[in-house]
């Protein structure tokens, strides 16, 4: 029996938020000397610098320090794999809004007035903007990734019925509530960063390379953030990196907050993409064959989008078992924003694709699209294999998607909506609903970054410090940690005292991402308390001729017949008889091995899965819609905390449902950010929430030797939120020619829903 | 340079500001007050939202000069003492209202001044027009809008809606 572990217990910083007393970076008291800086940022789009004249930067009130390339000592890089994403502009600009110079001041105001006083001559280059432009062009980062089975063609020409279809999925802008924002502090010992930041090893990395000393005289810490979504696992680099900068060069401490519309501007997004999909399949609507071409807007560098692309070919397929493909992965280079990881990592796009061609076959064959998801699901016998040659063990979508469906009432709810459109008559309203199901692969598909380390001390008096590599964003991971920590060492979870992310306590980290963060950090923390109680264990059986084990629970360490010591008396004795109270976990996931160059291994540890029922309505004059009611059923196997995951579920859900409905990022012909501002860029709010959301877990301990079995729960939420597109296009069908689903994209904002039943319209003449 | 004064949180301060100095600025700037947090600067996030004179504002669309002579609470100063919750912030810490808690704060000031407005008599449809000027990014809004739901019950309950901001 467990005692802290799969319980509820609120984040650890709850009773700090509600008094507004946890600081965010921006929060911390500098020095009264503190620098500011800004960015100045390029008013044009692909060009060639000629001239920037930086006299009025330099004689602006409060300027202390203006940087340019030619200033970094080291290497002028903000890339984290590929060295491709100059820190500043050098020679070419290479999209619009790309930071030319920094300028450090006395005051934030003075900088980011000052930062405006350039005089850039430049001569406009043409450009890339859009998927489609690059692909026409044949402008890519590097090569594709084909995945191939069978022959496609020969599979898709023999089979009874084929369908070909086009998809675009925008983008998506993470919008943290807390901005990019960073603190350097120079010290005689050393630069001390403070960054909101999912990748502090990283930035100690960068900051080292750019400055041109050693990662050992740079320390980076961040205690939590104010929300990051993947959004800050490379794009906070640049601030730490130029506010090291700043910090080296004056000796003075260095604050730099982004203002809202330059982070919209500056940092990269979700990926756009385009999705081809041509699909053979027999009258009862099982896939034969899938061709499909899903093509990105990486923008101008390469960031993480070979990793980001790859996991949208492992989900290209989602659930679905496809005897023969052929699927191409096309990495497009436009002169946009470097585009991002963000909550789902390509994912999601991947989903999309096989949600959309399963919608296809289902209309063509005139079944109830769930029946076809479900006569197309992979198996554990012959329909088992991905196409990257991975075998699924652990499929639970099989009891998942007809349980849900039954505590859903999905038929009959749909029958009713069937019949209600068919008899709206004039009547503008009209309903929809999808049951949609995520299977989510948990491991970085990077196989080096599977690894974690956490430092475990117990002092003196009992007392526990917890530090791990993992970082805060408000997922929970720390309160998620702490409870395996207390859970190892049999003490309440109060009596683990949580402690900020830096590299000089636990050093070469991962970033928090890929959902992983209490996989790997909560298993290095197991280890780190597995290791002291074996210490204090065999201790304490020597001084007391103990034979056998002793249970260490609810604060008490006790032997099998029934005498029992208060942790802390234990603690002090195995202090005063000379043991070491202070340990290192180190984990690395097991058996995962995936090779990019033959597109062939095993890339996951496991999967996570999930459904989702949407049920949504439109006005067809307006395009209005929403979602009137969602049930969801989820598997993060035996939840490591049942409130946290919930909350995790709900927000990846909305956050989802945000992606795919209202969230557009407009570009203007030279790859401006249009929608720079939540003015203009729209999130949902409190009122955009399905009117009733049931959220239930699946119960199901995984199948892998995961944290005390549970399963990752971070992205894959956000993934059920493909249940509202669909439904949306199965309300929009209503106007369909019958066998038709109609080729609605993503965001099905109110002028696509508009559009897309006009086309519907013509196609029913 | 404008000379300023005002009450924060019961007490009073004055300052010499510039006139295009935002509210919100003074209050983390000058008074050191961070709890009240700046999410967007263009009064679309509702993180800054602190009361003045009693009713929420958006400390991010109005500048300090403007709040001369004003009583102003901010996220600090909500809480009756310093060891007793503010019902609002209770109900919160009790129903997980937060995942990275940057829009608490915002979120806590507009609920407290909505169950002032209605008096405590809130449904939830209500709860989540009034809250669309607060953004959230991490939550999906579900356990705010129980925490106020919680909170305007034991406001209304105790009699304390009339005072809901000092
Ligand atoms: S910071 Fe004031 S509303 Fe966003
Ligand atoms: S809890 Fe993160 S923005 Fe609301």
């Amino acid at each position: 029996m467990t005692h802290v572990v799969h319980r509820p217990h609120p984040h650890d910083s709850g009773p700090l938020h509600v008094t507004g007393t946890a600081p965010y970076v921006d929060d911390l008291p500098t020095p009264a000397n503190a620098l500011h800086a800004c960015f100045g940022l390029a008013p044009v789009g692909h060009a060639t610098i000629d001239t920037l004249d930086l006299s009025a930067v330099w004689a602006a009130p409060g300027v202390v320090d203006v940087v340019t390339a030619a200033d970094i000592p080291g290497e002028n890089n903000a890339g984290p794999v590929i060295h491709d994403e100059p820190l500043l502009a050098d020679g070419t600009i290479l999209f619009p809004g790309q930071a030319l110079f920094c300028v450090f001041a006395e005051t934030r105001l003075a900088a980011r007035k000052a930062a405006r006083l350039f005089t850039l001559e430049s001569t406009e280059l043409p450009a890339l903007t859009t998927v489609d432009e690059a692909v026409e062009a044949h402008s890519f980062l590097h090569g594709p990734l084909v995945f191939e089975r069978g022959d496609v063609s020969k599979a898709i020409e023999d089979a009874d019925y084929s369908s070909s279809s086009r998809l675009y999925i925008g983008g998506q802008e993470h919008f943290y509530l807390e901005g990019q924002g960073s603190l350097a502090l120079p010290s005689a010992d050393g630069l001390h960063i403070i960054s909101s930041t999912q990748h502090p090893s990283e930035i100690q990395d960068l900051v080292a390379e750019a400055l041109n000393i050693s990662a050992a005289e740079v320390t980076v810490e961040v205690r939590r953030m104010g929300g990051a979504f993947g959004g800050k696992e490379t794009q906070a680099a640049p601030l730490s990196i130029i506010a090291a900068l700043g910090a080296n060069r004056t000796g003075r401490a260095v604050r730099f907050r982004l203002d809202r519309d330059d982070d919209f501007v500056l940092t990269g997004k979700r990926h756009d993409f385009r999705a081809d999909i041509r699909v053979g399949f027999d009258a009862s609507g099982l896939i034969k064959g899938v061709d499909g071409i899903l093509a990105s807007r990486c923008g101008y560098g390469h960031d993480l989008s070979r990793a980001i692309n790859d996991r949208a070919m492992f989900h290209a397929d989602n659930a679905y078992f496809y005897p023969a493909l052929e699927l191409t992965s096309l990495r497009a280079k436009t002169h946009t924003v470097s585009n991002t990881a963000f909550r789902g990592f390509g994912g999601p796009q991947g989903m999309m694709l096989a949600e959309r061609l399963v919608d296809k076959v289902a209309a063509a064959v005139h079944r109830d699209p769930l029946d076809v998801r479900l006569a197309n699901l992979y198996n554990e016998t012959d329909r088992s294999v991905t196409p990257y040659g991975m075998t699924i063990e652990d499929n639970v979508l099989p009891q998942l998607m007809p349980q849900l469906a039954e505590t859903s009432d999905y038929r009959a709810r749909r029958a009713a909506i069937i019949d209600a459109n068919a008899s709206a008559g004039r009547s503008p309203v009209r309903r929809g609903i999808a049951l949609t199901p995520v299977r989510f692969g948990i491991s970085f598909t990077t196989s080096f970054l599977n690894q974690a380390g956490a430092l475990i001390n117990i002092y003196k008096d009992g007392s526990i410090l917890l530090n791990h590599g993992g970082t805060e964003m408000g997922q929970g991971l720390f309160v998620k940690v702490a409870q395996v920590a207390a859970e190892v060492l049999g003490v309440g979870l109060d009596d683990v005292k949580i402690s900020s992310t830096r590299t000089d306590k636990v050093p070469n980290t991962s970033a928090t991402a890929a959902s992983s963060g209490s996989d790997l950090n909560g298993w290095a923390a197991k280890l780190a308390a597995l290791e002291l109680r074996n210490r204090l264990t065999a201790f304490w059986c020597a001084e007391q001729g103990i034979d056998g084990g002793l249970t260490f629970a609810q604060g008490r360490v006790s032997t099998e017949d029934g005498q029992s010591w208060p942790f802390a008396e234990v603690v002090r004795a195995a202090y005063m008889g000379r043991v070491s109270l202070s340990a290192t976990g180190y984990y690395r996931t097991p058996k995962i091995d995936w090779d990019a160059k033959t597109g062939q291994g095993r890339p996951f540890l496991y999967f996570a899965y999930g459904a989702a029922v949407s049920e949504v309505e439109i006005d067809t004059l307006t395009g209005a819609n929403r979602v009137i009611r969602a049930d969801i059923l989820h598997d993060v196997g035996r939840s490591l905390n049942p409130d946290i995951d919930h909350g995790q579920i709900e927000g990846g859900f909305v956050q989802g449902m945000g992606w795919l409905t209202m969230e557009e990022l407009v570009y203007s012909a030279r790859g401006d950010v249009l929608t720079h501002a939540p003015s203009t860029y729209k999130i949902p709010c409190a009122s955009d929430r399905p009117d009733v959301l049931n959220i239930d877990l699946f119960d199901n301990a995984n199948a892998e030797d995961t944290i005390f079995k549970s399963k990752a729960v971070g992205e894959p939420p956000l993934m059920l939120a493909i249940s509202v597109h669909s439904a949306l296009a199965h309300a929009v069908s209503s106007f369909s020619p019958r066998g038709r689903w109609p080729d609605l994209d993503a965001p099905a904002t109110a002028e696509e829903i508009l559009r897309t039943i006009a086309t519907e319209r013509t196609q029913a003449l | 340079m404008t000379q300023i004064s005002m009450t924060v949180n019961g007490k009073a301060v004055s300052a010499d500001v510039e006139d295009r100095t935002l509210l919100v600025s003074f209050i983390r700037e000058h008074l050191g007050l961070t709890g009240t947090h700046v999410g967007c600067e263009t009064s679309q996030c509702g993180a800054c939202t602190v009361h003045v004179d009693g009713q929420a504002m958006k400390s991010c669309s109005m500048l300090a000069v403007m709040a001369q002579g004003a009583e102003i609470t901010t996220i600090e100063g909500l809480a009756p003492s310093a060891d007793t919750l503010h019902p609002v912030q209770e109900a919160f810490r009790e129903h997980h209202g937060l995942q990275c808690g940057f829009c608490t704060p915002g979120m806590i000031m507009s609920a407290a001044d909505m169950i002032r407005r209605y008096e405590g008599k809130l449904d939830e449809k209500t709860i989540r027009e009034q809250l669309e000027g607060n953004l959230c990014r991490c939550t999906g809004y579900h356990n705010i809008v129980k925490a106020i739901e919680a909170a305007a019950e034991t406001m209304a309950q105790s009699g304390e809606t009339q005072t809901a901001s000092a």
